[in-house]
């Protein structure tokens, strides 16, 4: 589903490199968790994979469905299926959260040429995902993010994950500023939509999210490559021993 | 010796000196009336527009941005439209005649003409200062307009919209209106084009609240962009007396805006909101003051402009408070967004204050879209030009939603800035 070749890119402005040669491929239906410690890259590999214009990619490509996505913008690659979850969602007062999550699903559905949904559709498939996830009906009617909780706001994310029904969901540190119960509340969710032609990419600090959506694959990423990857043991081995042997090794 | 220096006319000054020649005889007035236009327009003639050099014009140089006035024309007006909220009653004005048919209960109202012709409109005719060329060019010239009173503890269900239609050549129209003690209404005073033919517009309303009244007074501006519109509405607020001012400007190559309020009676209260949607060459200018003339009154204050292309916004918001005006609360916000390199904005937010125990205080921001909110949006799909009216409605929506008491308003409002934004962005 996912196959990076080789990639490189660097923030647009200064010209600074932080993806260095990195390959990385995901299949339909696997979980991969990215872990690595702080300046890594690993949040850039997020935003360069939903296509934030800050970053380019100087050499090496992205195949998404065996195509290269590298000259399709942002909302093009969200229309076909590419979601991130923002480590830190964005505020946006006077946009009101149902238009927005309307806008979007009917946006993605236009560019796929599919019909738009009915409003009383639309209601039906907000409130059923909505109940799941434990979101009251008042979160819903407030501005996109404004006065959202840290907890709620991941649950925001999992909702709007839920709704637009992406084939590549990206997770960027989702776990942070979580507590257990938010966390187990949010895995459920990524759990429920595991499907066999959807795979997501797990990006987190910390194993312990990971006890929660229990990956196929770990791939340990330092100063732009991966420079290891593993099963999910290898999650528990970072845990126990630190990044440090890693590292060394890869050094 | 007189040593008043001749300067040459321009073609705009010639025109509306004109204007007023070719009417003579024709202009409604008794003799005092008609003896003021005289003055009005022997002082446009020999002050000629304002220039930069005139404070309060400093940044709308109307000589030089006026290039010119079409002829009036009597047969440049237009039908009426439909009200922008459905079920309003429409009062209109067309080349100076008033249609007052459709008046709700409580409400009175006759022609201006008429007011102008017994002589009763004459003491409303005179200007605010030496400055006040919108006074004086509307004094001139003003043919008709709608004389409106809404008696005491009258509540209207439905908003009342005043409207003006313009196609070609030029109106000048008034609005007197009083509202008596504990009057609740909403008037939204519209001013519209039909066409792109070049049109010159000016308006002054005349507003009175009783004690207690509590009214909302909407400024719908949507002329066309080669318009001019020169617009002013003076207020005074009675005791208690709550005024919700909210100008649109949606439309016009050249606009001025001028509010100038009183608040006179003590537990008085301004809410005063300004929508400014500027695009190509145009030219707006929303040129505020309010004097808090006694104790314990308050107002808000807050503009949002929205500045595309080339087009260039003015904001002058003065706050005086007088000596005695103890205990006044009153803050002014002038926001914009500037959506292209050319686009310009100035603003001049100024405060006099004379009394020692007040609350006053201005600021004003500058800014472009939001990148990390633009990203977001298009993360999920939504596509660049449409992440991006979202935003740029965000911004002025925060403050229409403050009319969420009548639903139908604010949607009205919010139709006719989508559909400024969907044109424009």
């Amino acid at each position: 589903m996912l196959e990076i070749k080789n990639l490189h890119a660097r923030i647009a402005e200064d010209g600074t490199e932080i993806i260095r040669g990195l390959d990385l491929t995901v299949k339909a239906g696997e979980v991969a968790a990215i872990m690595g410690p702080n300046g890594s890259g690993k949040s850039t590999l997020s935003y360069i994979l939903s296509g934030r214009e800050d970053y380019e990619v100087t050499e090496g490509d992205i195949l998404y469905n065996g195509e290269s996505i590298l000259e399709l913008d942002a909302a093009e690659r969200a229309a076909k299926g590419i979601f991130l979850a923002f480590q830190y969602p964005v505020e946006i007062p006077g946009v009101a959260t149902m238009q927005f999550l309307k806008v979007a699903m009917n946006e993605q559905r236009k560019y796929r040429g599919e019909d738009e949904l009915s409003t009383p559709e639309f209601m039906r498939r907000v409130k059923e995902a909505a109940a799941e996830l434990k979101i009251a009906p008042e979160m819903l009617r407030r501005p996109l993010n404004v006065g959202f909780s840290g907890g709620e706001k991941k649950r925001a994310e999992i909702l709007q994950m839920a709704l637009l029904e992406p084939k590549l969901c990206v997770l960027d540190e989702t776990d942070s500023g979580l507590d257990i119960d938010a966390l187990k509340v949010v895995a459920d969710g990524v759990n429920s939509l595991r499907s066999p032609d959807r795979a997501v990419i797990v990006i987190t600090h910390y194993q312990r999210l990971l006890d929660y959506i229990v990956p196929d694959t770990v791939h340990v990423l330092y100063r732009g490559q991966v420079v290891k990857s593993g099963d999910k043991t290898l999650a528990h081995e970072l845990e126990a021993k630190g990044y440090a042997d890693i590292i060394e090794a890869a050094a | 010796m007189n040593m008043q220096q001749v300067i040459k006319m321009t073609a705009a000054e010639t025109a509306l000196v004109d204007a007023y020649t070719a009417q003579l005889g024709d202009l409604p007035g008794n003799g005092a009336v008609l003896s003021l236009r005289d003055t009005l327009v022997h002082d446009l003639k020999t002050a000629g527009l304002p220039t930069r050099r005139v404070e309060s014009w400093h940044y709308t140089d109307l000589r030089t941005l006026l290039r010119s006035v079409p002829a009036a024309d009597p047969s440049a007006f237009s039908d009426r439209v439909e009200a922008v909220v459905t079920g309003s009653s429409v009062l209109s004005v067309r080349n100076g005649e008033a249609d007052i048919k459709g008046l709700p209960d409580g409400v009175t109202a006759r022609s201006y003409t008429e007011s102008l012709i017994d002589g009763s409109a004459a003491a409303g005719l005179s200007v605010l200062g030496s400055d006040d060329a919108i006074g004086r060019i509307n004094g001139g010239l003003v043919r008709g307009g709608l004389e409106i009173a809404v008696a005491e503890g009258v509540e209207l269900e439905a908003p009342l919209e005043l409207q003006v239609v313009q196609s070609r050549g030029q109106a000048h129209t008034r609005f007197p209106v009083s509202f008596g003690a504990g009057a609740k209404a909403t008037v939204i005073e519209r001013h519209l084009s039909t066409d792109a033919e070049p049109s010159f517009v000016s308006s002054v309303s005349d507003v009175t609240l009783a004690e207690g009244a509590d009214i909302i007074w909407i400024i719908l501006q949507q002329q066309g962009t080669a318009d001019t519109h020169l617009g002013q509405i003076r207020f005074d607020l009675g005791r208690d007396a709550k005024l919700h001012l909210f100008v649109i400007n949606a439309g016009g190559k050249l606009v001025r805006q001028e509010i100038h309020g009183r608040a006179s009676g003590e537990g008085s209260d301004l809410t005063l909101r300004a929508i400014n949607l500027l695009g190509g060459d145009s030219h707006t200018d929303v040129t505020f003051t309010l004097s808090h003339d006694v104790p314990h009154t308050t107002s808000s204050e807050i503009i949002r402009n929205v500045v595309f292309d080339r087009a260039k916004g003015v904001f002058q918001g003065k706050i005086l408070v007088a000596k005695d005006a103890q205990k006044t609360d009153a803050k002014m916000a002038c926001n914009t967004l500037l959506l292209s390199d050319d686009a310009d904005l100035s603003a001049k937010p100024e405060l006099e204050i004379f009394a020692d125990d007040v609350q006053c205080g201005h600021g004003a921001t500058v800014a472009d879209i939001d990148h990390t909110q633009l990203f977001y949006l298009l993360s999920r799909g939504i596509p660049e030009n449409k992440a991006r009216a979202m935003l740029v409605n965000a911004f002025v929506a925060e403050i229409v939603e403050e009319l969420e008491d009548d639903e139908a308003l604010v949607e009205a409002l919010e139709g006719v800035i989508s559909a400024w934004l969907e044109k424009h962005a």
